[in-house]
């Protein structure tokens, strides 16, 4: 800037880095942060509350869509364990080198076909249904997660390939920042339905709000949720990831509808 | 009703105005007062975050700061931190984001203090500074007011550059109006509503207060 030569800018920007430090030193000293594929939300949110009543320590949850999440993980976010609904995210982290090692496969998820109360589409007719409604030019929007960057998304669009249904549905299609949000758009209203994550059907927060079916496991590839511990992390999230592994968390993944592995 | 997203909107919102401003003030008298040959540039740029989409500044912001970046890199071994992802980031981001909503205000309150004034107080022995203090702050009030209030909510209600750059840490860059985001996906709209409905309380109540200012102005001026 031609106007720094001031002496009144260089007190300007002494200012500035005071606030700057002050705020940084109001918000330090946090407990560890967890990044968590959306499909997890409810099931975390309990096993995260579990795990304070059995251990007495906290950690935070911050959940989105895997690719958002690793893409935020590479640019420097300070989370500290990463739930991937897709273990080739894990995979590349482990690759670029900011994970302590290559994780483990904690789950694998299932994707339900979903529709809102008072839907014309009903789920019970599986594919089928959603085509017929689908020919009758009755399908308003469908929402799914965005497969750019979401893995249910990408697992919803294998399963619409794999019944021909995608060329004519993607241009009624809805796409979520994550699968939360799609299941959000799947139940506001303006859509007859969507794909969304078994777990998020199951959580309590769901029910009543529509019906469901689930779809085959071998519709689409597999959704093998790996989580791995990021080189950042402390004590505590290497004891929450450790704790993921136990019964105690399993039960509830299970109760969510994952698959588990071994 | 997130009370942590509360205190983090709250602080950003005060910290943003703390430091924008003695520029706001800097900017906004210089800009009313002086004529400098780069000034139709520099009111084009004062002005460019409010025409900007945020998600245009995150990107920046990322690409220049993030943990891969040389600049990003270094300034984590300064700082500790990387930029991206902290309440600091936050803070650069909004104050870049609401520069217009300081200046301006301050640079049409300032231009509407009469030059002869100015002149006047000049003539009486007045040093700069002096005339600053008692001539033009007291006369542009209002507006320093208008724009300090306009800062503020303007930074709560900062939604897209707050998603990018934050990243939705709880305490830290988890801000009201990103959390009612994620309510909203977590299926919890008794919480969004409440946050939602502060944040409309406040921006009403901000531009009650603010056009009650300008009003003030106006009849200053005429």
């Amino acid at each position: 800037m031609a106007l720094s030569r001031h002496p009144r800018t260089r007190a300007g920007s002494i200012v500035a880095l005071i606030v700057l430090g002050l705020a940084s030193a109001v918000h330090a000293q946090k407990p560890p942060t967890v990044a968590a594929a959306a499909d997890l939300g409810p099931a975390l949110t309990e096993i995260a509350g579990q795990f304070r009543r059995e251990t007495g320590q906290h950690v935070e949850l911050v959940f989105g869509s895997s690719g958002t999440l690793a893409r935020q993980i590479r640019d420097g976010a300070p989370f500290e364990v990463f739930l991937s609904a897709d273990e080739a995210f894990v995979d590349a982290l482990a690759e670029a080198g900011v994970t302590r090692d290559r994780g483990a496969l904690y789950a694998v998820g299932r994707i339900v076909l979903f529709a809102p109360t008072g839907s014309p589409l009903d789920p019970a007719g599986g594919f089928d249904a959603l085509r017929r409604l689908l020919d009758q030019g009755r399908v308003s929007r469908f929402a799914i997660a965005n497969p750019e960057h979401a893995p249910y998304g990408r697992a919803a669009e294998a399963a619409l390939r794999r019944h021909g249904l995608w060329p004519a549905l993607q241009p009624r299609l809805v796409l979520g920042e994550n699968v939360a949000q799609a299941a959000q758009f799947a139940t506001a209203g303006a859509a007859v339905g969507g794909i969304i994550a078994y777990s998020q059907a199951l959580a309590p927060a769901f029910a009543d709000r529509g019906r469901y079916l689930l779809i085959p496991a071998d519709d689409h590839p597999p959704l093998r949720q790996r989580m791995v511990v990021l080189k950042r992390a402390g004590a505590v999230a290497a004891r929450f990831y450790d704790y993921l592994r136990l019964p105690a968390a399993r039960a509830v993944l299970e109760r969510f509808g994952f698959t588990l592995p071994r | 009703m997130d009370w942590q997203a509360l205190r983090v909107s709250l602080s950003l919102g005060l910290f943003t105005v703390v430091l924008l401003l003695p520029f706001g003030l800097w900017l906004g008298h210089r800009l009313a007062t002086r004529r400098f040959r780069a000034r139709l540039l520099v009111e084009a740029l004062v002005t460019v975050p409010l025409v900007l989409p945020p998600t245009v500044l995150g990107f920046y912001l990322l690409v220049m700061f993030g943990a891969r970046s040389p600049l990003g890199q270094a300034f984590a071994a300064i700082a500790g931190q990387p930029l991206p992802f902290s309440f600091t980031g936050l803070l650069v981001a909004s104050a870049i984001a609401n520069i217009p909503f300081m200046v301006q205000p301050m640079q049409r309150a300032f231009e509407a203090v009469p030059t002869d004034v100015r002149d006047a107080a000049a003539c009486c022995g007045l040093s700069p500074w002096q005339r600053f203090l008692r001539i033009d702050v007291p006369l542009a009030w209002p507006g320093i007011l208008t724009a300090l209030i306009l800062t503020f909510a303007h930074t709560l209600g900062e939604f897209g550059v707050v998603l990018m750059v934050g990243g939705n840490l709880p305490g830290e860059t988890r801000t009201l109006s990103v959390a009612i985001y994620d309510r909203m996906q977590a299926f919890d709209d008794r919480a969004a509503g409440v946050m939602a409905a502060t944040l409309l309380a406040v921006a009403v109540a901000t531009l009650v207060t603010t056009t009650w200012l300008s009003d003030r102005v106006v009849r200053r001026r005429g």
